[in-house]
């Protein structure tokens, strides 16, 4: 095993981990600021209640997330060194800048939404949360920036030896961060949705806490069929066209599209084989991928065929991933849009079918995003920074494979436990549920 | 002032304001690590509850900072000190969960082991910050490329040890402080007794590692004596440690930690003085040194830099003296508590 790969293996499972995290964060923060504001408003106790019981999920959370995400504003430069050298220059600044504009709003205002709610003035307490919901974003926003730079590298030249900013702004908007964006939010707030409505429903059919989770569950379904619809539109398709004009080889691969066509199809199931690519027992629909992609049913589409085969990335990992996360994000709207309805017609909490699927429902969030992350991260490959950098010339020269294995059996064993300890925990307060936490707090 | 010299004080500031801030809460972590009282060890842990992980932070931004104002560094030294750096992410991982996970189980058990999670999380890194300094002033192997090519043993060298244990108790001196100011009776009276003892060891600890320095980097003393600048922050150092005791007697204890802080920063300052303009010295060929001029970004990008970090930290300051005045006083144990 070499370097390269073992440092790509413990980059990929540090990040992926840390991944599970920061959306159910985002997407938690934003819905306790929407909750906590009809709590202040509407002087309701149960809002204040289900504040207080997903205030708890989101500190456990975001522990979780903020120890897992310490690794990574080092692992650049343990890992690969040669990439901070040659970047260093403009890749410092979004870290940075999450740092200084995210990282200290978060963490700060966190403590004082949690520990705060008796010392400060309601007003103050909803502006806390206002707080960490904004940082979250900032944060999710500049270490987008950081990834679609090298996705769609722009405001740099290559002089001496290395990429040096010529346009700050350029490289922070570059073509993909807007779009990218919008699309990793919105992400994050589905999964923050389907955390609240899973939760809620768990109480609803073990009819427990009803008045809360009647509350919480309408509030988490409908803002989740709104995320959700805008995840397919814009921000989904707007996401693929940006591919399809910005890296086709990328656009080629998770399309599973292996020779150029003009009215090229859309592949809505298939199994990739190789070699040669070949999609097996495909389903597809004629002319919809060319319209999608740039808007004419006509127009021609480049395939694998037309690129040099050292500049593809892996074709069958990124089709895979890509189709399960669109797939997954159809369920959205779905379970969502079938909430609603009932939600409409006051059946909702008697669809106890409808309710158990919300349950099981509350990891397909994180997998989508797992699986979108995997499809933008591995169709860049083989470069580190598209057309500009390889990443076999990124890692670090000064460490050997004894090193990694080392680190990689580390931080998987950190994390497995970790991870163990969440979920138990995670289970464990929603099975306590929101009340009683005082007679709890007296005991411990 | 060019942005080169502009950058490497505003890193040191960085280093400064997380080795105050998280310095009492691994001091704290440190002092926890030896407390067997569990009423004791609630509140140790709540004077830092709300507050660590805001502290925490200066060390990511000042990572950030470093990567974009001098990214040779950042690469160098990170992947140089690869073994080390993995520990002390490793522990600092533990400490971070430690906090959430302790109080959510109901069992003696299951909080004895966070117990230890979260004292050694504290320890390990107040000692590896100081071996990584003390090997960084010693100098490191580096090539006329700019490469690391020593290896980890390397790393473990009497000198930096003993740069380890002195940070070591420059962080539990600074955390007992704070608890004096976070406490009242028995644990206060404890950690009165412990601060003249720690107060004590650290002393000795840097006479020793001063003298130690002249033969281990005598470049470190080179041009030193005729800078105002070391004066300035030798004279601070020498009236804020003598004058410390003094004030803990007198039961000043607010005061006490704002002359502690100003320790912290007298040490640092300097190391950094007597460092600069090297950043981490080659001890292959000192002219191989890396520096805050062969090391840095470009002059645009350290001007941008500093925009971001002028809108920046003044916001961050203002808002972390709000959130640290609505927890001032003494720790209570709520239901909101960990």
């Amino acid at each position: 095993m070499d370097v390269v790969l073992l440092s790509r293996i413990q980059f990929a499972m540090t990040i992926g981990f840390h991944f599970i995290f920061p959306p159910i964060s985002i997407g938690l923060a934003w819905l306790l600021v929407i909750v906590e504001a009809l709590g202040w408003k509407k002087k309701d106790e149960v809002y204040v209640k289900i504040g207080k019981f997903f205030g708890k999920i989101l500190a456990l959370t975001f522990a979780v997330g903020v120890a897992s995400g310490i690794v990574m504003e080092f692992q650049f430069g343990t890992n690969w060194a040669q990439y901070s050298k040659f970047v260093g220059d403009i890749f410092g600044a979004p870290l940075a800048a999450e740092g200084v504009f995210a990282f200290f709003l978060e963490s700060g205002f966190l403590g004082l939404y949690l520990f705060g709610r008796n010392k400060v003035s309601k007003g103050v307490h909803w502006f806390a949360i206002l707080m960490v919901a904004i940082g979250a974003t900032i944060s999710a926003f500049w270490i987008i920036v950081a990834g679609s730079w090298m996705q769609t590298p722009a405001g740099y030249i290559i002089q001496n030896g290395r990429a040096e900013l010529t346009d700050f702004w350029a490289a922070v908007f570059n073509p993909s961060t807007v779009i990218r964006f919008f699309h990793t939010f919105d992400a994050a707030l589905i999964t923050g949705s389907f955390m609240m409505a899973g939760v809620s429903a768990y109480f609803l059919v073990k009819k427990r806490h009803e008045v809360l989770a009647k509350k919480s569950m309408k509030i988490a379904v409908i803002f989740g069929l709104v995320v959700s619809l805008l995840e397919l539109f814009p921000f989904g398709h707007e996401s693929g066209r940006e591919v399809a004009k910005l890296q086709p080889e990328k656009f080629a691969a998770i399309q599973g599209l292996y020779t150029t066509q003009s009215g090229a199809p859309l592949a809505v199931f298939a199994i990739p084989v190789m070699p040669p690519p070949e999609l097996k027992a495909k389903i597809e629909i004629p002319n919809l991928l060319s319209w999608l992609a740039f808007g004419d049913p006509n127009a021609e589409v480049k395939g694998i065929n037309e690129f040099p085969q050292e500049n593809l990335p892996p074709l069958f990992i990124t089709f895979v991933s890509y189709h399960n996360m669109v797939v997954l994000g159809m369920l959205f709207i779905l379970l969502t849009a079938l909430g609603s309805i009932q939600l409409y017609r006051n059946k909702l909490w008697e669809s106890k079918k409808l309710l158990r699927i919300f349950i099981w429902a509350i990891p397909f969030p994180i997998f989508a995003c797992e699986l979108g992350w995997i499809a933008a991260e591995v169709g860049r490959q083989p470069w580190i920074v598209y057309h500009v950098m390889r990443t076999h010339d990124a890692v670090s020269t000064s460490i050997v494979p004894g090193d990694l294995l080392f680190s990689i059996i580390l931080f998987f064993l950190i994390y497995l436990l970790i991870g163990i300890l969440y979920i138990y925990l995670l289970v464990k307060e929603i099975k306590h549920g929101p009340e009683n936490i005082t007679e709890r707090e007296v005991l411990s | 002032m060019d942005l080169n010299l502009i950058w490497f004080l505003l890193v040191g500031v960085l280093i400064i304001g997380y080795a105050i801030l998280d310095g009492f809460d691994l001091g704290v972590g440190v002092i926890h690590l030896f407390t067997k009282d569990e009423s004791e060890k609630r509140i140790q842990m709540n004077a830092i509850g709300p507050v660590w992980d805001g502290n925490e932070v200066w060390l990511l931004t000042g990572g950030g900072a470093l990567f974009a104002a001098f990214p040779i560094v950042y690469a160098t030294v990170f992947s140089g000190f690869y073994i080390a750096f993995i520990l002390l992410l490793a522990a600092l991982i533990f400490r971070a969960v430690s906090f959430e996970f302790r109080g959510k189980v109901n069992s003696i058990r299951w909080k004895k082991l966070w117990d230890i999670a979260f004292g050694l999380g504290s320890l390990l890194p107040s000692i590896l910050f100081g071996v990584a300094i003390g090997n960084i002033l010693r100098g490191i192997p580096i090539d006329e490329n700019g490469n690391f090519i020593g290896s980890f043993v390397d790393l473990l060298n009497p000198y930096s040890i003993l740069i380890g244990l002195l940070s070591l108790s420059m962080f539990t001196l600074h955390g007992a402080i704070y608890l004096t100011t976070k406490s009242e009776g028995e644990l206060r009276d404890r950690m009165i007794k412990l601060i003249s003892k720690i107060w004590t060891i650290f002393v000795l600890l840097y006479v020793v590692a001063t003298f130690f320095s002249i033969f281990e980097a005598p470049y470190l003393f080179d041009r030193i004596l005729n800078n105002p600048l070391f004066w300035i922050l030798f004279i601070l150092l020498l009236g804020s440690v003598l004058y410390l005791p003094v004030v803990v007697k007198s039961a000043k204890f607010f005061l006490s930690f704002i002359l502690s802080s100003i320790t912290i920063a007298s040490v640092i300052g300097l190391t950094a003085v007597s460092l600069f303009p090297r950043l981490v010295p080659s001890n292959i060929n000192l002219n191989y040194s890396l520096t805050i001029y062969n090391s840095s970004s470009t002059e645009r990008t350290l001007f941008t830099m500093l925009i971001i970090a002028l809108i920046g930290m003044p916001i961050v300051i203002a808002y972390t003296i709000f959130i640290y005045r609505v927890f001032k006083g003494k720790v209570e144990i709520t239901k909101e508590s960990y």
